[in-house]
Parts: C-alpha cells; sequence; structure tokens
C-alpha cells in the first residue's frame, strides 16, 4: 500500500490508532475475500480500491477541495447524492461498518445504540476515518430515534445538517420530503457557492441511474441458476458503490458485467450445484461488515440478494429522468427517494414485505434470512410481521441479531448452518 | 459398519453407539465437556475404541459446539439439525421439541420427522441450564441438590430475565431471609416461562418433548407441562437426542 500518512496527518487524524485499523483490515479481507476460488478477474478493481480504502479515495477528495470543490457525508439512502453532485460536490456515504469504531462512539452514546451509529460517531470523534475528517456537510435525517438523537451529539463535532423524513407515506408526507429536498438543494448551493441549473441537475440525475442500472445488471446475475459472482463480492460492489467515484464505479462495474456474461455463456458458477440459495433482508451491512455474508456462503450457502439499504433498496428502481424544470425534477427525486425505498422507520410498511417476496421469487432463492443489527429497534419489530407473511407464504426464514463484534460467530454458524440443514433435507 | 454420534455441548459431551441397523443404541456415554474440547473428544474416542471396534468399523458424526473439535468425525452436523432427528427417533414424528441446553435453548418443529422451523434463545443465559447452574452455585449447591431443594419450595417471582441480575435479585432475596426451597423454585420457574415464550414465538403443535440434560428433572417437566397447557413426555434417553440423531444422520 502507498503511503499515505501525511495526508492522515493533514487531515488531523489520529494516525497511531489509525494504523491499528490499516494493520488488521489486510488480513481479515485476505480472509473473507482473497481467500475464494474461481473470482471473476473483474474484481480486481475493487480489491484495490479496498487494499487503499483510506487512500486512494481520499486522496481524489482532498485534491476536489484544494480545488475549491466540496465533499457531502450522508447517512442514508432517502438523501438524494444528485443534489450535491449537481451542485459541483462529491458526495461520500459515511456509515461505518467496524467494531474498531464502536468503543469510540459508545463514550458519548448508549451502549444500547446500534454499532452502526455508534461506530459513525467513533469514526469521526476519535479522528480514524478521512472520509470524517474529509466532509464539509454532514448530512443527518431522522430515520429512528437512535440517529435523531446522536446527530445532535455528532453536531458538537461536526457541521451537521438535518433532513427531516416523514414516517408515513400520504400525499402530504411526500410533499414534505419534497420540500426537504428544495431545503437540501438550497443548502448544497450555499456550500459550494455554485447554482444548481436544471441542465446540472439532469446530468447528475442520469449519472446516478447509471450507477443503479450498473448495480442492476450485476444483481441480474444472481437470478441465474449457476451463479457466476459470490454474494461476498456483490455485497463489496455495493459497499464500495456508497463512496467511489459515480463514473468510474459504474464502468468498472459493467467491465465486470461484460466477464459475467461470458461466465453465464459457459454457465459457471461459483457455488456448488447443491448450494442453498439465501435472500436476506433487514439492516443495512456498511463496509467493513461482511460476516453474515462469510458464514453463509462458508457453509455452503449462496446469498442471491439483498433487500436492504446496501442492496435492492440502493439501486433497484431509477430516478425517472423526464423532468426539465428543477421543480419537476425534485418531485422524481422524491417519487424515488421517497416512494421506492421501504424503510422500518414508515409506518405502516407492508411493501417492504411485498418486496421480500417478490424477490425471494426473482431471486429463486431457498430461503429468507432477517439480519438485525442489535438495537435496531424498528427493523427488529418488523420481524414479526417479516417472518409471519413469509411462513403464510410458505417461504422458510430465519431472524438472527448480531453486532460488529465476532463474539457470537459460533452462535451464528450453530443457527444458520441449521437453517441450510433443513433447506437441504 | 456401526454409527456413533458425538454431541459436546458447552457443559456436557454426550456419546452413543448404534448397532448397523441404526434402531439399537449399543452404548452411551455422557462426561463433563470439561475446559478442552478436544482433549474431551479424545477421551470420547478412547471410551468408543474400549467398546471393542475400531475406527474403521465405525462411521462417526460430531455435532454441539465442540462438534469442530473431533478431528476424527467422518462428519459434522448443527445440534439443531441432530436433536431434531434424535427427538424424532425416541418421541415420533411429529413433535414441538424443547431442548434446554446448557448454554442455548432451543425449540424445534419436526413435521414428519422433518425440522421445519427452529428458534433459539438469544445470546443471553437465561432460560438455559446455565441460569440454573449459576444459581445453584451462588446457594452453594451441585444442581441435584438444588433440584431436590426447589422439589420443596413455594413458586416465588425471581422477576429478572438476565442471570446477571437474576443472581443478584437473588442474593437480595437471600439477605430477606427467603427460604432457600422457594428461591430454588423460583429461579426453575423462570427458566419454565422464559422457555414458554421462546415456544410460543412459533406456531407449534402441542407434541411436545424434552431433550437434553434435565429430561430427568421431574419438577421442571411438571412446571413446563403446567405452563403449557400440555403435557410435556420425554424419556431417559433424551440427554442423548443430539448424539443419537448425529447417528443417524451419517450418509
Amino acid at each position: 500500500m502507498a503511503d499515505y500518512h501525511k495526508m492522515w496527518e493533514a487531515l488531523g487524524m489520529d494516525v497511531k490508532t489509525h494504523d491499528l485499523l490499516c494493520e488488521a483490515l489486510p488480513g481479515a479481507f485476505g480472509d473473507v475475500y482473497l481467500s475464494q476460488e474461481n473470482r471473476p478477474e473483474g474484481m480486481d478493481y475493487f480489491n484495490m480500491v479496498v487494499a487503499e480504502i483510506h487512500g486512494i479515495r481520499p486522496a481524489e477528495l482532498v485534491e476536489h477541495k484544494k480545488n475549491g470543490g466540496k465533499v457531502v457525508g450522508t447517512f442514508c439512502i432517502h438523501v438524494p447524492d444528485e443534489i450535491p453532485v449537481a451542485a459541483g460536490a462529491i458526495a461520500t456515504g459515511l456509515c461505518s461498518g467496524s467494531q474498531f469504531w464502536v468503543p469510540g462512539g459508545e463514550k458519548k452514546l448508549p451502549a444500547a445504540t446500534c454499532p452502526l451509529i455508534k461506530a459513525s460517531l467513533g469514526a469521526r470523534f476519535d479522528r480514524t476515518c478521512p472520509f470524517f475528517r474529509l466532509a464539509d456537510m454532514f448530512v443527518g435525517e431522522n430515520t429512528c430515534d437512535g440517529k435523531k438523537k446522536a446527530w445532535e451529539i455528532l453536531a458538537e463535532d461536526a457541521p451537521m445538517y438535518i433532513m427531516d423524513i416523514p414516517q408515513m407515506k400520504r400525499p402530504k408526507d411526500y410533499a414534505h420530503w419534497e420540500d426537504e429536498i428544495h431545503g437540501y438543494l438550497k443548502k448544497c448551493e450555499e456550500l459550494t457557492g455554485n447554482k444548481v441549473t436544471p441542465a446540472k441537475l439532469r446530468e447528475a440525475i442520469i449519472l446516478l441511474n447509471k450507477k443503479r442500472k450498473a448495480l442492476q445488471r450485476l444483481a441480474e446475475f444472481r437470478k441465474l441458476d449457476n451463479v457466476p459472482i459470490s454474494g461476498k463480492d456483490v455485497l463489496l460492489i455495493t459497499q464500495i458503490a456508497f463512496y467511489d467515484d459515480p463514473a468510474r464505479i459504474t464502468a468498472m462495474i459493467n467491465k465486470l458485467c461484460d466477464e459475467l456474461d461470458e461466465r453465464a455463456k459457459n454457465n459457471v458458477s461459483v457455488f456448488p450445484k447443491s448450494a442453498k440459495r439465501i435472500l436476506l433482508t433487514g439492516t443495512p451491512l456498511s463496509i467493513p461488515n461482511w460476516k453474515v455474508h462469510h458464514i453463509i456462503e462458508t457453509l455452503g450457502g449462496a446469498v442471491v440478494c439483498e433487500e436492504m439499504c446496501t442492496g435492492i433498496r440502493y439501486y433497484e428502481k431509477c430516478v425517472d429522468e423526464s423532468g426539465s424544470t428543477i421543480d419537476e425534477m425534485i418531485h422524481n427525486l422524491t417519487e424515488r427517494y421517497m416512494g421506492a425505498i421501504h424503510c422500518a422507520c414508515f409506518t405502516p410498511n407492508f411493501e417492504r414485505i411485498d418486496d421480500i417476496k417478490r424477490l425471494a421469487k426473482e431471486y429463486k432463492a431457498d430461503g429468507v434470512i432477517d439480519v438485525n443489527l442489535k438495537f435496531c429497534n424498528i427493523y427488529d419489530t418488523e420481524g414479526y410481521f417479516v417472518e409471519r407473511e413469509l411462513n403464510n407464504a410458505g417461504i422458510p426464514v430465519l431472524g438472527i441479531e448480531t453486532d460488529y463484534t465476532d463474539q457470537d460467530a459460533e452462535q451464528l454458524k450453530t443457527r444458520i448452518g441449521a437453517f441450510l440443514e433443513m433447506l437441504g433435507n | 459398519m456401526l454409527y456413533a454420534g458425538i454431541d459436546i455441548g458447552s457443559t456436557a459431551a454426550k456419546a452413543v453407539l448404534l448397532n448397523e441397523e441404526r434402531n439399537k443404541i449399543l452404548a452411551r456415554s455422557l462426561m463433563p465437556s470439561g475446559w478442552n474440547s478436544k482433549e474431551t473428544a479424545e477421551d470420547i474416542l478412547t471410551w468408543l475404541l474400549s467398546l471393542g471396534y475400531s475406527k474403521d468399523e465405525l462411521k462417526i458424526v460430531a455435532t454441539g459446539y465442540g462438534r469442530v473439535s473431533v478431528p476424527y468425525a467422518d462428519s459434522t452436523l448443527t445440534e439443531i439439525t441432530c436433536h431434531g432427528k434424535g427427538a424424532s427417533f425416541l418421541g415420533g414424528n411429529d413433535l414441538t421439541v424443547i431442548d434446554i441446553g446448557g448454554q442455548d435453548t432451543k425449540v424445534i418443529l419436526l413435521k414428519n420427522g422433518r425440522v421445519i422451523d427452529f428458534v433459539m434463545n438469544d445470546k443471553c443465559s437465561a432460560g438455559t441450564g446455565k441460569f440454573l447452574e449459576v444459581m445453584a452455585n451462588r446457594m452453594g449447591l451441585t444442581l441435584s441438590e438444588f433440584f431436590t431443594l426447589a422439589e420443596k419450595g413455594r413458586d416465588i417471582k425471581i422477576s429478572s430475565m438476565c442471570t446477571v441480575f437474576a443472581e443478584s435479585e437473588i442474593v437480595s432475596l437471600m439477605g430477606l431471609g427467603t427460604p432457600r426451597e422457594d428461591i430454588a423454585c423460583g429461579a426453575v420457574g423462570s427458566v419454565v416461562a422464559k422457555v414458554a415464550t421462546l415456544i410460543s414465538r412459533k406456531n407449534h403443535t402441542e407434541n411436545y418433548f424434552l431433550t437434553g440434560g434435565f429430561c430427568e428433572s421431574a419438577l421442571l417437566i411438571r412446571k413446563l407441562s403446567e405452563v403449557l397447557g400440555s403435557e410435556v413426555k420425554t424419556v431417559p434417553d433424551a440427554r442423548f437426542a443430539g448424539a443419537i440423531g448425529a447417528a443417524l444422520l451419517w450418509k
């Protein structure tokens, strides 16, 4: 790996502590990823991006800022990247997926907070993530109580901008979110000093739709009887899509998909014929949280779809590109960003259950695993309907609760192993 | 060919040897899991060989948390699949199997001898054997003394669901001079209540069958039957259900 210490120091990071993370990552990545057999060559780009996860992309952001550009960090897929991109900013995801940052978050947050929130605050307060140093604006949203209150604490150190996401999907809620997106546009214009023109916004919509289409093209291969790419690899690509340059990652995904086209023609599968196909649903899996995929695929299962924020919810539906005025385009963004994402923060949220059932069919899943991050009250509670409705539909389902530690790995192996055995008998 | 099943749990290690037709248990072994699963596995192999068979005459399947520590096993399976199979061998094909283990409690739904659904307790030890072990330790008793005492007690309510908090609660009760019999009885009741909650989460039949180390605890079975409103059946061999299932499942 190239030496980025100077850059990290200049960003005000705690380089010594951060070195511990840099030391741990290659081993973890090697165990989970590089040990896989018959990986597509197109994964090389993504391996490289992860190997230098706190180097290459942050260096690009530093360069962008040197030229007067701004960086906008976000935590939720309800917040449209099109807006900062249209204002000339770089948008980057900030959700954190490692236990490394959790103790830092626990210094200020109750222990009974979900690990994603704890890790995100820890990454900022401990100064151990370059993205959390580079963002000029942190966009929070009140999708859950944990986040809503945590942003108040984060605001003591970071420039927060909060968006008020509705909790229901009535016409007036759509109108409210549309209004919030208008406000976000204004805020991004102020931050960057750039006016968002209809042409710029349209360009951003098309750019990000292309990324979605590439991700969906990739997902289509997972519907095949012979799946040419592992679930772990697709998860990694999805996670990287949150912070990589959109045009570049789109090209890289499409290049990989060209390779997978060849594999599909030759019926190449990375899984044995007997592998049980698993659809995952539940809370997000932020980088580098690969735990559940790794356990499932090590035990001989195949993850074929994620009905998650780090999955289908992120890329399955595109934004309508037909608008020509700012108002029309923001209306279209609202339709996509509120109407097409079925998060447990909404009540009711039966569309999510319908999605799980539909996706289980489309991706020919043998079973569904409902994964919840510990202390995520809304997804945990919604698990009641997930289990009941899948039972009624005759789709086997297993609910598991986990966090970023490895302490429960053996227990998860037993539960998931038994579930796979059950599907096999 | 004979078939051996080895179930190394968190507390006890169980092993059985089945005959060629796999319809009869030829031998059983029960020992504490101890500190080191690998050593326990070696002890079990010594026991198996002491029965007069060579390793080549046996097919060995390991299960339980220690399953990965049995290097000589021909295959491994999870304890859920094995307990289901073992319970079906001992109690019938359509059952709601309740396994109260040392650190896990599981409910397994069997239909036509197949596992169709299951649920395990979360990471916490409430509702497991560990809970009663901790309570017995706190009162300076062995588990069997603890159950003898509990038989004579009155059912008091232990409200803490967490083992650690329940232990403090018991210290307070002892401080208040609550009879030990009552505390022991209350602790058993607490496990039963937690297990019943776990069962109620699943769409189950009332053909309850108990496996695991408590299959000979009359008090626990009686209380569990009361709370569930239906008789909980079991047999003395049910503590070997995981090992039996493992031996049966060799393919």
